[in-house]
């Protein structure tokens, strides 16, 4: 299918959906529910980890929410990589969503990260993290791509910058990563990828792991889509003023 | 009519960087305020910190780079700011020369005018940091050139963007200075350890990271540039 | 042969053709018919919601001189930029020479832009300036194609001054020098008059005279409908991103034209058209 072709049938579609009711969908309070139940899960039915004390169940958080992050970001760049070859505003508005999404995700991960490091290691920060200090950078990214486009008015061009800036930052996080990698002075052992006790989880707690991971995906996605039809009912209601005045 | 015979892509990109580097020999603003800034910075950071616990010798690499990143940016700003004046990229668009060689031309005239700020802050750093010579400060004076290559590379780029933008000085440093990460990290890491006589193997995969970033980074800028002018 | 299948001095003087285009079989092709030297075709330009350019077709044959007049806000200015290929059509095609500028970079070398901004660099001096252009353009021995500009435009005086330091009506003769250096034969002018007093409109009607007497085709945006008239084959009334009405200007007495000019853009004014069918939101 040529890319004409393609846009004009994804074009037709989009004229025949109907606007949404309101913002939130069922999807939201089915998350926000996963991710309460996980908590009584885990703060009263999930054991103590012995050596970390109670303070490891931060854990239940951290990693959670650096998995939803990544989940945002990745919306955005496979977004943004969509609009470029299709040119539908509805790939800019998911992209602008799960942007924005993703910056809540990622400052959870980097406010949970000093409180759990701080327990572990003794040090607030931990630049030998290199999950901890990507996430770092890549907060920084996301703010500039918001703060962007803050700065540009006329939709078309925003939309355009939006996708080339989200393009090139897919590009540069693997080289954020190889660059923390080699740069770091070795003065610790070795480059903590996966945080030591994920290998070996005992069974309850690797149980309460996995289903806060889903939580916070399902929390996630619910969080972009309440996002996108914000996004779709604010242009419809700024078009009707445009209309009316 | 006369034969017109239009350059070609290099040829196109060069006469463009010469045209940027003549306006900015002649108003000189720029190059001045980067040169005067780079140098004053120089000058804070070594009082900033204790001589008597912190040998500057020490501090010098870590200075280096940082002054690097902020003069750049200074360089950066005003290298589409002069198209955008009098739309003097409406002629360019016009004209027969490619978009893309409009991008590597003030990408070449952006490097030039970083090269030029580095030759004058570099030495200034040796003076001021008591720094001794010899052929560690030649490979640094490399790594630099490496590095300079990946700044301009996005900066050029992110200017075109920027100065399209309601706050342009704010947001050329916002997004440039996240790419600026991996070429600084690399860099600075690289010429530390070769100022410290590291063996080869530890420079190594540090300075293959920097070229990859520039050959890759030249390459997505260079094809990114048409999609950030008017469509 | 060039496409515009005109027989000028140029033309009958060298048998070469610029660009890559060297087919054997050129002569027979200009035979038939040539490509006309602006073909827009059911063109129109959105910008989010607001439609500046609906359904126009124009065609410039070449050597005609078509003046297009119209209301501020109009779309004229739009039109001209959708013809120089700076920005894409919505919808519908624009073709200059039978091919697309944005596409096609041996055409763009033919073709020369006037608009509202002076597109100069303020700290360089007008004959750099021009001479920067001849370059761009590959224009054989730049300098002096530069010189020979400036002094058309009556400001050769001046052309080791900054451009920043000339007025604004000196600085509009500096920037219609550049675009003529090429010797282009299309030349599409946004409002060439502005800023100019008399010896520097004088210069310019000539310039575009002799560009005409060359063979050149020209699109010429104003508002000024006298200036317009005096040296176009071809009037054209835009209004509200639409084409009005078109008149060959031999037929027409300028006195009455104005009239009913005026008449037809302040009947668009006070029946507060807006450019039609504005574009809706996907959900």
């Amino acid at each position: 299918m040529t890319s004409a072709s393609l846009r004009h049938a994804v074009a037709s579609e989009a004229a025949v959906s109907e606007p949404p009711r309101s913002v939130f969908g069922w999807l939201f309070p089915v998350a926000v529910l996963a991710v309460i139940g996980i908590y009584i899960r885990a703060i009263y039915f999930t054991p103590i980890e012995a050596l970390q004390g109670a303070a490891q169940k931060i854990y239940y958080v951290h990693v959670p929410s650096a998995v939803g992050a990544y989940l945002a970001v990745g919306v955005t760049a496979l977004a943004s990589i969509i609009y470029l070859w299709l040119r539908d505003e509805r790939a800019d508005r998911l992209a602008e969503a799960s942007a924005e999404v993703g910056l809540v995700f990622l400052t959870m991960v980097l406010i949970t990260g000093p409180l759990w490091a701080h327990r572990i290691w003794g040090a607030w920060w931990a630049w030998w993290d290199l999950r901890l200090t990507l996430t770092l950078f890549l907060w920084f990214v996301v703010a500039g791509y918001l703060v962007m486009r803050g700065g540009l008015d006329e939709p078309a061009v925003r939309a355009r910058y939006s996708a080339v800036l989200a393009v090139l930052a897919a590009l540069l996080i693997p080289f954020i990563h190889m660059s923390v990698y080699f740069a770091l002075p070795r003065m610790h052992p070795m480059p903590i990828v996966f945080k030591p006790s994920e290998p070996s989880l005992p069974g309850e707690m690797l149980t309460t792991f996995l289903l806060s991971m889903g939580a916070f995906a399902l929390l996630c996605i619910a969080l972009i889509q309440a996002r996108y039809r914000l996004a779709v009912l604010r242009e419809l209601a700024e078009h009707d003023e445009e209309g009316t005045r | 009519m006369n034969e017109l015979r239009p350059p070609g892509t290099l040829g196109a990109a060069l006469l463009v960087a010469r045209k940027d580097l003549a306006i900015e020999f002649r108003t000189r603003t720029a190059f001045l305020s980067a040169l005067v800034f780079a140098v004053l910075a120089l000058c804070i950071f070594y009082f900033a910190w204790d001589g008597s616990i912190v040998s500057p010798t020490e501090l010098a690499p870590g200075v280096l780079w940082v002054v690097l990143a902020f003069s750049a940016l200074l360089g950066l700003q005003r290298s589409f700011g002069i198209e955008e004046h009098d739309r003097g990229i409406d002629a360019l668009l016009v004209s027969p020369v490619s978009r893309e060689s409009i991008y590597v031309g003030k990408a070449i005239g952006n490097f030039v005018f970083l090269c030029a700020i580095q030759v004058v802050t570099m030495p200034a750093l040796a003076l001021f940091y008591n720094v001794r010579g010899g052929r560690p400060l030649l490979l640094v004076a490399g790594i630099v050139l490496l590095a300079v290559l990946g700044i301009v590379a996005v900066g050029t780029l992110f200017s075109a963007m920027a100065v399209n933008t309601r706050m342009a000085e704010l947001l050329l440093p916002m997004l440039s200075l996240p790419f600026f990460v991996p070429v600084l990290m690399s860099g600075a890491q690289a010429a530390t350890r070769v100022l410290q006589g590291r063996p080869v193997a530890e420079v190594a995969p540090l300075l293959k990271l920097l070229v990859a970033f520039d050959i890759v980074f030249l390459f997505a800028c260079t094809v990114a540039f048409p999609y950030t002018l008017d469509e | 042969m060039d496409w515009s299948g005109n027989r000028g001095a140029r033309q009958r003087n060298s048998m070469k053709r610029t660009g890559p285009r060297t087919e054997p079989n050129a002569y027979l092709w200009t035979m038939s018919s040539p490509p006309p030297a602006v073909e827009v075709s059911g063109a129109s330009r959105s910008f989010g919601r607001r439609r500046a350019v609906d359904s126009v077709d124009l065609t410039v044959r070449s050597g005609d001189c078509v003046a297009l007049f119209g209301p501020n806000g109009a779309g004229k200015t739009t039109l001209l930029r959708l013809i120089a290929g700076l920005i894409k059509p919505t919808k519908g095609t624009v073709r200059v020479g039978g091919h697309s500028l944005r596409d096609d970079a041996a055409m763009r070398a033919r073709v020369g832009l006037i608009s509202h901004q002076s597109m100069l660099y303020g700290a360089l001096t007008a004959r750099e300036n021009v001479e920067f252009a001849a370059k761009l353009y590959g224009v054989p021995r730049p300098r002096e194609a530069a010189l020979r500009a400036l002094e058309r435009m009556q400001i050769a005086e001046r052309a080791g001054a900054p451009v920043k330091s000339l007025s604004r009506g000196l600085q509009q003769r500096v920037s219609i020098a550049r675009a003529v250096v090429h010797e282009p034969s299309v030349v599409l002018l946004d409002e060439p008059y502005t800023g100019l007093d008399t010896i520097g409109g004088g210069a310019l009607t000539d310039m575009l005279m002799l560009l005409r007497s060359e063979g050149a085709s020209l699109v010429l945006v104003t508002h000024n409908v006298d200036e317009g008239l005096a040296v176009a084959s071809h009037a054209v009334v835009m209004i509200g991103g639409r084409i009005e009405r078109r008149d060959d200007v031999a037929d027409l007495d300028p006195r009455a034209y104005l009239a009913d000019y005026r008449a037809l853009a302040s009947n668009a004014d006070r029946s507060g058209r807006r450019p039609a069918n504005p574009v809706s939101v996907s959900a």
